[in-house]
């Protein structure tokens, strides 16, 4: 529901946040502590110059300001509360849901040049539609229709780079050259 | 006026205006569907217009970006749920009126004032445009990485309660942008040995990832929302009259949006805000805001839609974009070798006055689109969101696969997908991190410029511009600092005045002893008390 102040100053939900905090920190760390291996110092150039001058930048700011957040995080929760709860647990168990649909898009992107962009399209669009339990025929239609819109208007009409597929070899010459180019 | 004509003459094409009609009606589609948002809309279509001219491409990417406010502000007002993130403030007022059975009559003001802001500030702009083809060239290495850093900074300090984590993703933008081969010593950088990290992280990745896969992440693992369907009530014209009764609250609140889209890193939220908070100060009726106030509507509306034809003023006139979406559109230009900055007002101003014009046009193309088209835009907006959901990821497909055929730069989405999911979750910033990577990119290659030039550190702000800007910066972060450390006092304070009651089971049957004995102590005194007699002295 609505609240009356339109501009609240505190954002966002609790859960999770703790658990950010920590995993940006210690990435921000793992950045900075790498910064020797992972950039080279060029000889008779200027600090303001040196290929690791901005990567270091980048790194001390996000530990400087990752520890920062995770301290106000801890002290908004109350210093003595323990640092990992069963609410940033389930939270956690959260993030990992879209695996599934990372999953269903590699399929479809490792896909397309294979059985060509408008089969794997045709493909995806309704079964991933199913998948998120979506059953009635009219939506399972519309999502064939889209796919197959999308394709025409992206490949066909804009001439966006997607390669033909790999089936598309098995086609007569015709049919062939008019695949490659629009589907 | 013959700038106006040389603008004109560039517009004069049939795919130009066929890119304005696509781009104001679909943007206007976009806004309406929330869940999509201009963005989502403008990463899909960004590789798409690289094999554009760039006119026609910065045209269809300007018409949603111009016209997706006007959409947004439909279902936030009919369905309580804004379609773009800068509608939200509308549905405080929106819906109330829709609930009043004024729906039709809100929407009407909404328009009427989107279209007033959105004309104001591109007049603003004409008419400013010779001054600032006067002052860009004053704009060397020095003031630009100063004007990035400003921009920088004001992003990270606009995100009210979160500066520290915006800071720390800005700087991770920063860092991703240095990830690869360094252009000046073609030395790598934080490529870990892997060949796929040599050639850096592609921007358009990045913003395919956190602002398209994420999204559809998002709508994918929510459910669907169920609308209530109210009566609309009201006249479609109602509106102009509504706002020609308030123009000092449109006028001013335009007024707001201008500036605020100059000024780079900034943008809607700081405008309406100033704006409605205006409104609200000077309103005979304060206490309306809020539930239905016609004075609301206009001030967040007309605020929203003057800050697209401003912030295009910074990207233009210095190459540093004030916002995600001007970001997106930067990509355009570099892909043209069209390079904006104190040069193209120098050399291009047609180009230039095109854009403008093109602005100007499309609101108009927008407002008579949405007078005769309302009804059937509210079906786009009851689409489900998990079906939007696919929808999102298989346009994101294209948008990441045509860059340059690969697989892992899919799945490099995919993973800033993830990333930006949980940060969507915990409502934690995303538009840092894509102008850590801008600004970051630009900042570098100016400073390096910059100080080849400079001897001693005050050589670097002798000049009045870089002064004026390093003084800013300085007041922006010692105002932060001060905010910072009276936030802390307070709560300090409160911790001190209200100090919570324990949930530990230990404490609380500690609690509840001292309770029980302070009871049994009042008892046993007030019996005493009964048992001893009065005193009977007299002091």
């Amino acid at each position: 529901m609505m609240s009356d102040d339109p501009f609240p100053a505190s954002k966002g939900p609790q859960r999770g946040q703790i658990l950010f905090a920590l995993a940006f920190a210690g990435f921000a760390i793992f950045i900075l502590s790498n910064l020797g291996n992972q950039t080279t110092w060029a000889p008779r150039t200027k600090l303001f110059a040196q290929p690791g001058f901005w990567p270091g930048v980048a790194g001390a700011g996000m530990v400087l300001f990752g520890l920062m957040h995770l301290r106000s995080l801890r002290r908004g929760k109350g210093l003595r509360r323990p640092w990992i709860r069963r609410e940033d647990r389930t939270e956690a168990r959260i993030w990992l849901q879209p695996l599934e649909y990372t999953a269903w898009f590699m399929i479809y992107v490792l896909a397309v040049p294979r059985v060509g962009y408008l089969p794997a399209t045709m493909v995806f669009a309704p079964a991933l539609t199913w998948r998120l339990g979506y059953r009635s025929p009219r939506l399972l239609w519309a999502s064939v229709a889209f796919a197959v819109a999308v394709v025409l208007i992206f490949k066909g009409f804009l001439g966006v780079k997607i390669p033909g597929g790999a089936v598309y070899e098995v086609l007569p010459d015709g049919l062939h050259a008019f695949a490659l180019r629009y589907l | 006026m013959d700038l106006i004509f040389a603008g004109l003459e560039v517009l004069y094409r049939w795919d130009v205006a066929l890119a304005l009609l696509v781009g104001s009606i679909g943007g206007v589609m976009i806004g309406a569907v929330p869940g999509v948002g201009p963005a989502v809309a403008i990463a899909i279509l960004l590789p798409a217009t690289f094999s554009m001219d760039p006119i026609v491409g910065l045209t269809l990417l300007l018409g949603i970006y111009g016209s997706s406010m006007y959409g947004g502000a439909i279902p936030a007002i009919l369905i309580n749920t804004p379609g773009t993130a800068v509608n939200a403030l509308t549905t405080y007022d929106g819906y109330p009126m829709t609930l009043r059975g004024e729906g039709r009559k809100a929407i009407s003001i909404a328009y009427t004032a989107s279209f007033i802001g959105a004309i104001i500030s591109i007049i603003c702009l004409i008419s400013l445009a010779p001054v600032l083809a006067k002052v860009a060239p004053m704009f060397g290495a020095r003031e630009i990485f100063l004007a990035a850093l400003l921009g920088l900074v004001l992003v990270v300090v606009s995100h009210r309660g979160q500066s520290a984590i915006a800071a720390a993703l800005a700087c991770l933008g920063i860092f991703i942008g240095t990830i690869g081969l360094e252009p000046v010593k073609y030395t790598k950088r934080y490529t870990f040995d892997q060949s796929w990290l040599a050639s850096g992280v592609d921007l358009i990745v990045v913003v395919l990832g956190l602002y398209a896969i994420s999204q559809a992440f998002t709508l994918m693992q929510g459910d669907d929302v169920k609308t209530k369907r109210v009566p609309l009530g009201g006249g479609m014209f109602q509106g102009l009259r509504e706002v020609a009764r308030h123009p000092r609250v449109t006028g001013v609140s335009s007024g707001f949006g201008v500036m605020m889209g100059i000024i780079p890193g900034v943008g809607e939220f700081t405008s309406q805000f100033l704006a409605y908070t205006y409104a609200q100060k000077t309103s005979k009726r304060p206490d309306d805001f809020g539930h239905g106030s016609v004075e609301g509507l206009i001030a967040s509306e007309s605020a929203n839609n003057s800050v697209p034809a401003a912030a295009m003023v910074p990207l233009l006139a210095l190459g540093i974009p004030g916002e995600e979406l001007t970001a997106m559109m930067l990509a355009v230009f570099y892909v043209h070798n069209v390079v904006p900055g104190p040069g193209l007002f120098q050399n291009q101003m047609d180009f230039v006055m095109a854009i403008y014009l093109a602005l100007l046009f499309l609101n108009i193309l927008v407002m008579v689109f949405l007078l005769f088209s309302t009804n059937a835009l509210m079906m786009v907006a009851r689409l489900p969101n998990r079906f939007l959901g696919v929808g999102i990821l298989t346009l994101s497909f294209v948008g990441i696969y045509s860059l340059r055929n690969s697989a892992t730069d899919c799945l490099m989405a995919a993973a800033f997908g993830l990333f930006g999911f949980i940060l969507k979750r915990l409502s934690l910033p995303i538009v840092p991190i894509i102008m850590g990577i801008v600004l970051g990119g630009i900042m570098e290659a100016k400073l390096r410029i910059a100080m080849a030039r400079v001897k001693t550190p005050f050589d670097f702000i002798d000049r009045p511009i870089a002064m004026a800007l390093f003084i800013f910066i300085i007041l922006i972060i010692a105002f932060q600092i001060r905010g910072a450390v009276i936030q802390a006092r307070r709560r300090k304070e409160a911790q001190w005045s209200t100090r919570p009651a324990s949930r530990r089971f230990g404490m609380l049957l500690s609690h509840r002893k001292d309770f029980l004995l302070t009871e049994r102590g009042k008892r046993l005194r007030a019996e005493r008390s009964m048992l001893s007699r009065p005193s009977t002295d007299k002091d």
